[in-house]
Formats: structure tokens, C-alpha cells, sequence
């Protein structure tokens, strides 16, 4: 599977690249299902991958759609590899590994939009400019939507509209998107008709 | 009227701070307050100087929570434009000038969760007051302030003073010369740097910092060019319909507004912008002075800051 390519959108709609390898004092890759390959292929493309490596950590989880491609990853012989169940059970790690770094270290963050904003939500809170971070999506498109009314947010979203796992209002999902939350926007579509809810229709997979 | 909103001042104090920087204090001519700035920021400094009229951007050095006045530091250039040299030799306690607001094209990058100062010599006046407000709002900084001598480091003793061991100096005389690979491969995720000093300084700090993986985003510097001096050379005006005679002393934006045209800027020295003006026919050679224009810009020849940049050819005209 390659790098997804979305439509053009509005402007607060995430765009995401392709991982280059970059010079620098180490490399944090935080990555999820497929996003695996996007890291496979970014080493491929170093120069001096076996340097590279001896200063890279890699974490991984296993994405949305149950694609764990944990082997490939561990078999390439980075500084470490952590394996994590879930990208909530990875937060410490995260969190600890951004507290110690230094400037000169290079992030890149690969797979689905929610590990990717999360990822990014933590990278960008420990000081590093958005922009300086590289991203690729792979795999699944599921969205990470939060309810602009109770403000619940709900994982993994396949369908438009979809239900509120919290407050249970139906909610039309935007391309609007906030980096502070991680999470696309998810606005009621029966506000003004109550009960008059188009029938959901699968749009991330 | 272009520029930033003028303020007329009176000079307070004129203060020698070393054989070769002396510090000037203006406040209003009404005794009003002077607009707030953030750390920086700096003013331009009108001045009349025998017929011509000059106007040189400084960095703002006093405490931004303090604008009963405002206090600018400044080395004195004796093969510069002159700017400089009327501000030692003609500017006295009492003399009435004209300032601009504030313009702050170096402000902090308040997503920083360090900030790391490098001065080299006059260059630490912006940090000064960028480290009081840093200071005010708790946030971590060090500066490391390089000179070639104790007595040519300007306010090094007060900042020192003020900021203890947040303090580092750096003297070529006494062989304490900043190891700067070692402080940038040792800043914690989240530093921003900030650099004013000399050209060959901020190559310096630039390029090891990217060598070692530091994202442009983080790397902040300013750098105010003089305008070059250069050979006499002629400029139409299509707009305003002129035809004027740019000095070998002079630049492009101080002959145009010698004419009575009124042509915008900021900081005339070549960071801003604000002065890009369109070339409607050039034939002959743009001398590009600014860091403004990218290099392809440049070599397409279709813009031209007038702060920084000179002509050599037969003709140029330009949108003005």
C-alpha cells in the first residue's frame, strides 16, 4: 500500500507528505498500521541508513484496521523499537522520549490521521514548530471526529453522518479540522429538521 | 505618509557607553507615553543632516513594560553613510526629533519552551529587551553574548548583574570564544535561537545549527543592512512622471522621497518588504542588496527594493 492521496480541501484540512530522510541528531518516528511502510521506505531511502538507524527510536501500534506490521519494524535493527497495544498505551513513552530530546532530533510521524494529530498534538506541546515535523498518511482513512456540541470526541469514524458516542446527536463530519484537538469537526445534521437524517454512507475506511 | 506612525520626541539623556557605542533616550515632546512594543521591536530615527534627510531603523533596548521612554544604543560607524556619526557628533540632551512607532520584525516565537540568545557585540541591544520581557512572563532563556573585549561588550556587567549564571560572555581577549556546536547539540526539544551580530556570525550560527538538524522555523535573526554606496545612476518614476538622480551616497528610497514622492518602507535595511516596488523597463543590471527578494526574483529582474538596491545601465524605470 502507498501514501494516500486525499482531494483538495479547505485549508484547515491536514495535508500530509512524504518521509524524507533528514540530517540530524536522532529520529523519532511514531508510526501505525501501514504508516510501518512509510518508515521501511523512508530508511531505504537514506544514505547511511545503518548510522541512521543506531540513532533512531521507533513506536509503533497496531492501526484501526488490525494491520501490524511490528516484525518488519523490529527486524530493522533500530537504537530501539517499542511496540505499544494502543496509541493511548504509547502516550507515556512519547511524552518521556520528547522530555529528553534535544534540538537537532527529527520527527516523522506515519499512518492514519488520528496517530498522526495526536502524535503531532504531542510533538508540537514539546516546543517543535508544526512545520518542522514530517508526516505521511497510510492505510486506513477512519477519522478522528469531535462533536462541536458536547465536545466528546469519537475514534475511528467510517461513516457520514455517524452518531455521537456521547451525547448521540447524528453529526455531519467537516474537513474542518483543529490541530489543538486532534480531531476533525462533527456538526449536528438535523438541527433544524429534527429525526431528518440522511442515511449514513461509509466515506473512510 | 509612508513608514510607520511618526512620534515627536525630545532627547533625554545622550550617554557615552564605550569608546564607540553611546545610548540615547527620547521621550515625548508632550510628556505622553510612547506606544508599547514587545521585545525586538526597533524605531527609526528621523535625522536632518545638512539637507539630507536620513532615517536609520535601531533595536529598542529598554524594558517593554516601560514606555516613558524609549532607549536606543548606537555604534558609532566611521566609514559608514554618516547616520551613525550625526547621532554621536550632532544629537544632544534637549534636541527635538522624530521617531517612528514601533516595528518588531524579531519578535519571540512564543511557542518556544526555550529561548537561546546569541549576541555579537552592538547585536545584543534587541535581546536586552527581549530578555526583560522573557524574564516578566517566566520563560527560560540564556544568553550567550561574544565581544571582542570586556570593555567593548556593552552593558555585559548589568546584564550579567540582572540575569546571573542565564549570563554567558564570550571574549576573544580572554580566550573564552563560544564552543558552539557543543551549546547547540546540548539545547533542550523546543529551543529557539535568535541571532544579531555581524554577517559572518550569523552564516555561522545558521549553518551549524541546520547542520545539526535545527528546523528553519526555530533559527530567528536580524540583520539590518546599510544601503551600499555606489556609482551615480538616473531612474525614471512612470507614476509620479520624475526623473531622478540617485546619489553615490544615497539609496534608491532616499532619492525617491528627496523628490517629493512618497514611496513606502519599514525598516530600510532590506528584511521587510515593505518597499518592493515593480521594474517597468530595465535595460542594464540590478544591483540586488536585499535579503528580501528570492534568488529567482532577483535574476528575473522584474522587482527592486529601493532601501538596499542600486542600478548600473542605461535605463530604469519603475511603478512609483
Amino acid at each position: 500500500m502507498t501514501k494516500t492521496i486525499f482531494e483538495p480541501s479547505i485549508l484547515s484540512r491536514p495535508v500530509y507528505g512524504e518521509l524524507e530522510p533528514r540530517r540530524g541528531q536522532g529520529h523519532l518516528m511514531v508510526a501505525d498500521g501501514e504508516g510501518a511502510e512509510a518508515i521501511l521506505d523512508c530508511l531505504a531511502r537514506a544514505p547511511e541508513a545503518a548510522a541512521m538507524l543506531a540513532r533512531t527510536h521507533i513506536i509503533y501500534c497496531p492501526g484501526p484496521n488490525g494491520t501490524d506490521l511490528s516484525d518488519r519494524l523490529a527486524a530493522l535493527g533500530a537504537a530501539q523499537f517499542h511496540r505499544a497495544p494502543s496509541f493511548a498505551a504509547a502516550l507515556p513513552r512519547l511524552r518521556r522520549v520528547l522530555g529528553d530530546a534535544r534540538m537537532g532530533t527529527q520527527v516523522y510521524l506515519a499512518g492514519t490521521e488520528g496517530l498522526i494529530g495526536q502524535a503531532l498534538r504531542e510533538v508540537t506541546d514539546a516546543g517543535l514548530p508544526h512545520t518542522a515535523v514530517q508526516t505521511e498518511h497510510r492505510g486506513s482513512t477512519v477519522r478522528r471526529v469531535q462533536c462541536v456540541h458536547c465536545k466528546g470526541i469519537t475514534e475511528d469514524v467510517r461513516t457520514d453522518p455517524f452518531q455521537c458516542s456521547h451525547c448521540g446527536l447524528w453529526l455531519f463530519v467537516r474537513d474542518h479540522y483543529s490541530r489543538r484537538i486532534a480531531a476533525f469537526q462533527g456538526v449536528n445534521i438535523d438541527a433544524e429538521d429534527p429525526g431528518q437524517v440522511p442515511t449514513p454512507v461509509v466515506r473512510f475506511q | 505618509m509612508s513608514g510607520a506612525e511618526q512620534i515627536p520626541v525630545v532627547v533625554k539623556e545622550v550617554v557615552p557607553v564605550n569608546d564607540l557605542i553611546t545610548r540615547f533616550r527620547f521621550v515625548h515632546r508632550e510628556g505622553r507615553r510612547l506606544p508599547s512594543f514587545s521585545g525586538g521591536a526597533h524605531t527609526v530615527v528621523e535625522m536632518d543632516d545638512n539637507g539630507i534627510r536620513r532615517r536609520n531603523p535601531y533595536s529598542l533596548m529598554g524594558d517593554p513594560a516601560d514606555t516613558s521612554g524609549y532607549s536606543i544604543s548606537v555604534r558609532r560607524d566611521d566609514v559608514g553613510r554618516g547616520g551613525s556619526l550625526y547621532m554621536h557628533r550632532v544629537v544632544r540632551p534637549g534636541m527635538e526629533m522624530v521617531i517612528s512607532n514601533p516595528v518588531n520584525l524579531f519578535a519571540l516565537d512564543l511557542r518556544a519552551r526555550k529561548h537561546l540568545f546569541i549576541a555579537g557585540g552592538i547585536g545584543i541591544t534587541p535581546f536586552i529587551a527581549m530578555m526583560a520581557q522573557a524574564h516578566r512572563f517566566g520563560q527560560r532563556f540564556e544568553l550567550h553574548y561574544a565581544a571582542r573585549s570586556r570593555s567593548l561588550g556593552a552593558y555585559m556587567g548589568e546584564l550579567s548583574e540582572r540575569y546571573g549564571d542565564r549570563v554567558h560572555l564570550h571574549l576573544d581577549d580572554e580566550g573564552t570564544r563560544l564552543d558552539l556546536e557543543r551549546l547547540l547539540a546540548r539545547q533542550p526539544l523546543g529551543t529557539h535561537v535568535y541571532i544579531c551580530g555581524p554577517k559572518p556570525m550569523l552564516a555561522w550560527v545558521i549553518d551549524t545549527a541546520t547542520a545539526l538538524g535545527w528546523p528553519s522555523e526555530a533559527i530567528h535573526y536580524e540583520e539590518f543592512l546599510a544601503p551600499p554606496t555606489g556609482q551615480t545612476f538616473e531612474v525614471e518614476l512612470a507614476a509620479s512622471n520624475k526623473r531622478i538622480t540617485v546619489g553615490a551616497h544615497q539609496s534608491l528610497l532616499e532619492a525617491i522621497e528627496a523628490a517629493g514622492v512618497d514611496a513606502p518602507y519599514l525598516c530600510r535595511g532590506g528584511a521587510c518588504g515593505q518597499c518592493e516596488t515593480d521594474v517597468l523597463a530595465c535595460d542594464g543590471r540590478i544591483l540586488h542588496n536585499d535579503h528580501w527578494l528570492t534568488d529567482a526574483q532577483k535574476a528575473e529582474g522584474t522587482k527592486i527594493m529601493p532601501c538596499m538596491s542600486r542600478f548600473e545601465g542605461r535605463l530604469l524605470v519603475l511603478d512609483r
